[in-house]
């Protein structure tokens, strides 16, 4: 069923479903970007439709409430474990008191990172616990996506209409809002506050400007392929590639011991990027793939090959948030092109 | 021809005394090193016509236009008219070119209009203190810079400017990678460490340059909502004793900062050594002369310090003093 809102009946409708959840969404943080009076576009809570970006792309994922950048997971002492509780960070409206799902405020491509998020943590050998205790309290609302933004390329990944499991929907229509509602039970919190019924169907995106094609084979000669060296100058292993991609799951552990306490502490797991210096470190002192090619080589062949290979779609969903944020222009779909290219002509050399 | 001209008015009306005889160079002024594409084309109008083809760019941000015949400045003056209105130059006057040129053209680098690391508009802060100081004959030299890398080398100035951001933390969102810890080593001051994986700052060592925040990777760092300055004073080159300004304020806000450099003016016109050539005289030998407390006593009338500004209660400058002693050790 679909509504049509204004918003002080939209945000009447947001009043009613916050007596059940929490509300998850992009928030335009004034002058909290990198550079100075420069806007950054990340999820928080929020409570009306005023505080949500509806515009802009967001900078960094949702899948910061899935696998939170910093979260801590059990609290120790000498013969005791506490579990922590709550998701989002202390002190936050999702701390450990509040119990409530949350709604997460997402647009088609990012809906269907969560799939490539569950598979990794949910079907890919055992059950991780602490992501499916946050799992199991996430619902999803879609945004609609009139127009693609400048560096999305989700046609190609297959990523541009939103698959099933959103409650409901939220685009711009007009002065207003259009809302379609997926799940019945939350029809009367919309129809209660709406101007009116009607048929809507979220906006989604039919052209983009960036096209990006995946190979269909890799020959295992790509590995020392040239095509990784330039990286190997151009990228300062930053990593920021890595924590806004809404499908990167890697993380690493931090065992901390409180200074006043040595036998007192906390086991926190964080977000890792395998750009970041440090992140083949093993025992010993070795560390694989030291060079940036290298590492860009792992990271590209994981999005669009390696996680093909055993689960049969592509890691990528196409978002573009990794063009956007590097810092030395390296375009991430560029690196899928030159990949493919170089792909097609080992296999043109082997016919 | 009979050429009788008051080089003294000359001067101040922003010409240039040339050794060629019978020409001059027009100064013009250039507030926050920001110019208009057409009074830069203006410029060069004025040059092909009455000058010699020619612009120099000045180390100010101003240009200077040579090879003007004396007899022409009625006629450049006007032409300069529309570049001092562009420029936003404050004057009510609209038939004699500029009317004064003791008061420097006011520096600043791009800032955060361009540069990554700039930590406030540089060019609109200079354009405002332009604005307050200017027209002015007292020789005061006013430079503004982003950031601690003071690229528009502003330590040579009277007062020289530095922006300060307060960068604020959020553990939640440190994944503690070290890229804010390991850039503040290579760019900064070494100001941060990690303890327990999350980051430390050292709040007495870190200049609030911001590269922590331009580095770090989740916006764990973000900076400070407020802009804050540093403010370095009596810097100078010349003759006798050249040195470099030295910290008297940190953490300081805008409106303070215009206060002092107004009051400046005042204690010039009480204490200036009235023999001075051409009644210019860097203000830090006035301050040699008349001691630092009393600068400050003038300069910080009416000045309420915001709480978290600190303050140096005596400044101390280096330099050689060559009119005591010039040997090369």
């Amino acid at each position: 069923m679909g509504y049509v809102l204004d918003k002080e009946g939209l945000n009447r409708t947001l009043d009613a479903l916050s007596e059940d959840f929490l509300l998850y969404a992009p928030v335009r943080k004034v002058g909290e970007g990198r550079f100075t009076d420069v806007d950054v576009v990340r999820y928080d809570f929020v409570r009306s439709v005023d505080d949500i970006e509806l515009d802009a792309k967001s900078d960094y994922s949702f899948k910061e409430i899935l696998t939170p950048l910093s979260q801590t997971l059990f609290y120790f002492t000498e013969d005791e474990v506490h579990e922590a509780g709550g998701l989002g960070a202390p002190g936050s409206p999702a701390g450990t008191a509040d119990d409530r799902p949350v709604i997460v405020f997402l647009r088609a491509c990012d809906l269907h990172a969560v799939r490539r998020l569950d598979q990794m943590y949910l079907g890919n050998g055992p059950t991780d616990t602490f992501y499916a205790r946050i799992r199991d309290r996430v619902r999803f609302a879609l945004l609609g996506c009139d127009h693609a933004f400048a560096s999305c390329f989700c046609l190609d990944m297959g990523t541009n209409v939103a698959p099933e499991g959103w409650l409901f929907s939220l685009d711009r229509a007009g002065e207003g809002f259009a809302c379609s509602v997926a799940d019945d039970a939350l029809a009367p919190a919309f129809a209660a506050n709406a101007q009116g019924e009607k048929d809507v169907t979220p906006a989604h995106v039919t052209e983009n400007e960036v096209h990006v094609r995946v190979p269909s084979k890799v020959p295992n000669s790509i590995y020392k392929d040239p095509l990784w060296d330039e990286y190997d100058s151009r990228c300062i292993e930053c990593g920021r590639c890595c924590i806004v991609c809404p499908t990167c799951t890697c993380f690493t552990m931090q065992d901390v011991f409180y200074t006043d306490n040595g036998r007192v502490g906390e086991r926190r797991r964080v977000q890792a990027s395998c750009m970041i210096d440090g992140y083949t470190d093993v025992a010993g002192g070795a560390s694989y793939r030291k060079k940036a090619g290298e590492r860009m080589r792992f990271k590209v062949l994981h999005k669009v090959w390696d996680f093909r290979q055993r689960f049969g779609y592509d890691m990528c969903v196409g978002c573009g948030r990794c063009d956007d944020v590097c810092p030395e222009y390296i375009s991430f779909a560029a690196i899928v092109n030159k990949l493919t290219d170089a792909c097609e002509c080992e296999e043109a050399k082997d016919e | 021809m009979i050429q009788d001209v008051n080089v003294k008015a000359l001067k101040k009306n922003a010409f240039r005394q040339s050794k060629v005889r019978g020409e001059t160079a027009s100064r013009v002024r250039v507030p926050g090193g920001l110019v208009s594409a057409k009074s830069m084309a203006r410029i060069v109008e004025i040059a092909e016509e009455f000058g010699n083809g020619e612009i120099f760019l000045t180390n100010r941000q101003g240009v200077e236009i040579p090879g003007i015949r004396l007899e022409d400045v009625p006629k450049v003056n006007a032409l300069l008219q529309q570049i001092i209105e562009d420029t936003q130059i404050n004057q009510e006057d609209t038939a004699h070119g500029y009317l004064a040129s003791g008061t420097r053209n006011v520096v600043a680098c791009p800032g955060k209009r361009l540069c990554p690391f700039g930590c406030y508009d540089t060019t609109a802060f200079a354009q405002r203190m332009d604005h307050e100081i200017f027209p002015n004959n007292r020789h005061v030299k006013v430079a503004f810079t982003g950031c601690s890398n003071d690229c528009a080398h502003v330590a040579l100035n009277d007062f020289g400017i530095i922006g300060m951001t307060e960068p604020q933390y959020d553990p939640t969102r440190c994944i503690g990678c070290g890229q804010c810890v390991n850039w503040c080593q290579r760019r900064s001051v070494s100001a941060l460490r990690l303890v327990n994986d999350k980051v430390v700052r050292d709040e007495d060592r870190c200049i609030g340059c911001g590269v922590c925040v331009v580095y770090c990777p989740t916006r764990a760092w973000t900076r400070s909502p407020e802009h804050y300055f540093r403010l370095k004073i009596m810097g100078r080159t010349g003759k006798q004793n050249p040195r470099l300004a030295e910290d008297w304020l940190r953490w300081v806000d805008e409106d303070s900062i215009v206060k002092i450099v107004k009051n400046t003016y005042a204690f010039i016109e009480e204490y200036i050594n009235p023999d001075a050539p051409e009644g210019k005289e860097h203000i830090g030998y006035i301050v040699d002369r008349v001691g630092f407390d009393e600068f400050c006593k003038w300069v910080l009338k009416d000045v309420e310090l915001p709480e978290k500004c600190e303050r140096a209660t005596r400044v101390y400058w280096g330099g050689k003093r060559y009119d005591r002693e010039n040997d090369l050790r």
